[in-house]
């Protein structure tokens, strides 16, 4: 440890000779460095960007569908079954540690008219206040969000989203105002901010919230998407005439003179959909899960039994996620691998020229007693200290460059730890790898000949 | 007296594709401690051939070399670079110092190479010590460019002492040096010779420098002309060493 101390300082010193040189061959190593460090720093700020706005859409999300419906061996898909309760949204939300948020949600659809305007939202959506914090909402443009208590009253409230705004409230006043949906009035007590297209091309802001109560009880709309499934039968498809329905009706067909007697026979407590988001999206699994465990316990299914449900996280999001990190470290080690390879060329150049420039010294080192590992060791040490000194300015210039980048040009930066002992151990590496060739020519040389050489 | 150095029947041939070129053909030598001598011969005699086998930079086809009662015919390459470490000094004849590197980190720096480790206080105390004997105690932090030829060659001088060896090798000292500067180095070997005891084997084809010394050994066409035995035998005048020995 001394002897490497002792020739560290002597390479020093002998780097020192020829400051000149020493800055020219360093100056490789020294860009190459700050642009690794750099563009870590300004791809890392770039990539956590990225990261936030992908989690903004919700790569946390996890979707609980109910499953299918197996009819006279025709499936109705996903979702025709009911099987989840809006009892079973607020069970995850207690009981599974690793899901954060868990809201039911009931479709709806219809016109929504305010005034002498009116408009056919893509989406109405019966939920609770978290399936705002899911879809990332949170905080409201204007407003607020329903209430508990609102949720358990039905209250005749809704939130809007910013294309139904546009085309409703010509004025942009909204909040407070009253619109109305299948002929019940709902106020508005909030406004959701603009969110535009998501990644299928669907306007997001096309959008009515409402307590989950609301529409499920009082909206007419709210119900046939989940009464559909007690009312099989006719028309779904003709082979219905030819093989006559053999499972049970569960509840009757009530006439028309019934129907509006008795406009809500039976209260369903059915959810279409239980939207939940995880803590993080490296606990998604665990989730699924606790979710799946969770679920499976609820509807006394029994290990023969498959799930009534689906449990599925949106894998295109949390995949877009993997690849943008992984496409952000790609790109750096590319860029740190060529700076490497340029400055390490540049290193093995200036080394060789130094090497013959003192084929004289290195006689006369042999000729006092230097073997030919002293001298490897001593080119080795001088080429890996030129690197580390040049590894370390380009730290210093690469901090520096994205220091500018973040205060001038509000670039988002990160301080990349990482980048910076990469830098540190690839400069060594540099050094050692591009420096053994003409520390071994060095080491070669003949003392004799090494002395005479002019 | 046991000899420090004891060549017998050295034979060095150089071999240059299908050529053989022998250029040592048979030296028998020897040097006791305390001797002061003059390796003469012209260029071409084998004179460099001869110093560098007896500098251990070189090892011989044939033949015993002894130095100090070990035996270095033998040896390996990084053996000889011991060897030379703990034995031999080396003063050149172009000084072939460290540029821009002070007198005293010049006189330092063959410590780094040596077996053993002396602090670098003692170290340094040393080499100032050295600098002080050939008197430049007043330009140890002077760079080789700042200093004169004659003050690089005392430089040099207290180089190839710092590892404190039995014997001082110089080739051609005085080559780069006028006349007055010749007389101060040779001076100076002469001083060293007697005061330390030090056995300082000049390699020169020059008449005046080889004045300087005790005893000449002149060697022609790879063979010594004269002068292989110092202390054992009186100079002879012409002759075959290789017969002597035998």
């Amino acid at each position: 440890m001394h002897g490497l101390l002792k020739t560290a300082k002597t390479s020093l010193r002998a780097l020192k000779r020829n400051t000149m040189r020493t800055m020219l061959t360093a100056l490789g190593i020294i860009i190459g460095i700050a642009a690794v460090i750099a563009l870590a720093q300004i791809g890392k700020g770039s990539s956590n960007a990225v990261r936030e706005q992908i989690k903004r859409m919700g790569a946390n999300k996890l979707m609980v569908n109910p499953g299918a419906i197996n009819n006279g061996g025709i499936s109705l898909g996903s979702g025709t079954r009911m099987s989840l309760t809006f009892a079973d949204a607020t069970a995850i939300e207690r009981d599974c540690p690793d899901v954060r948020w868990a809201a039911p949600i009931v479709h709806a659809h219809g016109q929504v008219i305010h005034g002498q305007y009116n408009w056919q939202p893509n989406l109405i959506d019966g939920t609770t206040s978290a399936y705002l914090h899911i879809r990332n909402w949170m905080p409201l443009k204007a407003g607020r969000t329903f209430t508990r208590q609102e949720v358990r009253s039905a209250a005749e409230v809704c939130i809007l989203g910013q294309t139904l705004i546009r085309h409703l409230f010509p004025s942009g006043h909204a909040l407070g105002k009253t619109v109305r949906l299948d002929n019940v009035s709902l106020r508005v007590i909030g406004v959701l901010t603009r969110k535009g297209a998501n990644m299928m091309g669907w306007d997001q802001d096309d959008i009515l919230v409402a307590p989950w109560t609301t529409i499920k009880y009082r909206i007419p709309s709210g119900k046939p998407v989940t009464a559909a499934a007690s009312t099989l039968g006719g028309g779904i498809n003709t082979l219905n005439q030819l093989y006559p329905e053999t499972s049970l009706a569960l509840y009757t067909t009530p006439s028309a003179t019934e129907t509006a007697d008795t406009p809500d026979p039976t209260i369903f407590m059915h959810a279409d959909l239980i939207m939940c988001s995880a803590v993080s999206s490296k606990l998604i699994p665990a989730a699924i899960r606790e979710i799946d465990a969770l679920l499976r316990q609820r509807h006394h299914l029994t290990a023969a039994q498959g799930n009534d449900f689906t449990v599925r996280p949106l894998t295109a999001l949390s995949n877009m996620l993997t690849t943008t990190t992984n496409l952000m470290t790609h790109l750096l080690l590319g860029v740190a691998f060529i700076s490497l390879v340029v400055g390490g060329v540049g290193i093995m150049n200036i080394m060789l020229v130094s090497v013959t420039e003192r084929t004289r010294e290195i006689g006369l080192r042999m000729a006092v007693g230097a073997r030919g590992r002293d001298i490897l060791q001593q080119f080795l040490m001088e080429s890996i200290v030129l690197c580390l000194l040049g590894g370390a300015l380009g730290i210093a210039l690469g901090q520096g460059v994205a220091t500018f980048m973040r205060v001038f040009l509000q670039w988002p930066t990160a301080v990349s730890v990482r980048a910076i002992i990469a830098a540190v151990a690839v400069s060594a590496a540099v050094g050692l790898v591009f420096g053994y060739y003409p520390a071994w020519k060095a080491s070669r040389l003949d003392p004799i000949e090494a002395l005479r050489y002019e | 007296m046991k000899p420090l150095i004891e060549l017998v029947d050295i034979r060095k041939t150089y071999f240059l594709e299908a050529l053989q070129v022998p250029v040592l053909k048979g030296i028998t030598l020897n040097i006791v401690p305390g001797e002061l001598v003059a390796l003469m011969g012209a260029s071409g005699s084998g004179k460099t051939t001869l110093m560098n086998l007896l500098g251990c930079l070189d090892r011989p086809t044939s033949g015993k070399y002894a130095l100090d009662g070990e035996e270095i015919s033998g040896l390996s390459t990084d053996q000889r670079a011991l060897v030379r470490s703990r034995k031999i000094g080396f003063v050149f004849q172009s000084f072939n110092l460290l540029p821009r590197t002070s007198a005293l980190e010049n006189v330092l720096m063959p410590m780094s190479y040596s077996p053993d480790h002396l602090p670098e206080k003692q170290a340094r105390k040393r080499a100032a010590e050295l600098l002080d004997l050939v008197g430049l105690s007043d330009r140890m932090d002077h760079e080789p460019s700042q200093l004169s030829g004659g003050q690089q060659q005392r430089v040099a001088i207290a180089r190839s002492l710092i590892n404190r060896p039995p014997i001082l090798l110089a080739d051609e000292p005085t080559g780069n040096l006028d006349s007055r500067t010749s007389r101060e180095i040779l001076q100076m070997f002469q001083r060293l010779n007697e005061e330390q005891q030090l056995t300082i084997i000049l390699v020169t084809h020059d008449r005046h420098v080889a004045e300087h010394c005790k005893r000449v050994i002149r060697v022609k066409d790879g063979l010594i002309e004269s002068g292989a035995f110092g202390t054992a035998s009186e100079p002879l005048a012409i002759g075959a060493p290789g017969d002597v020995a035998a």
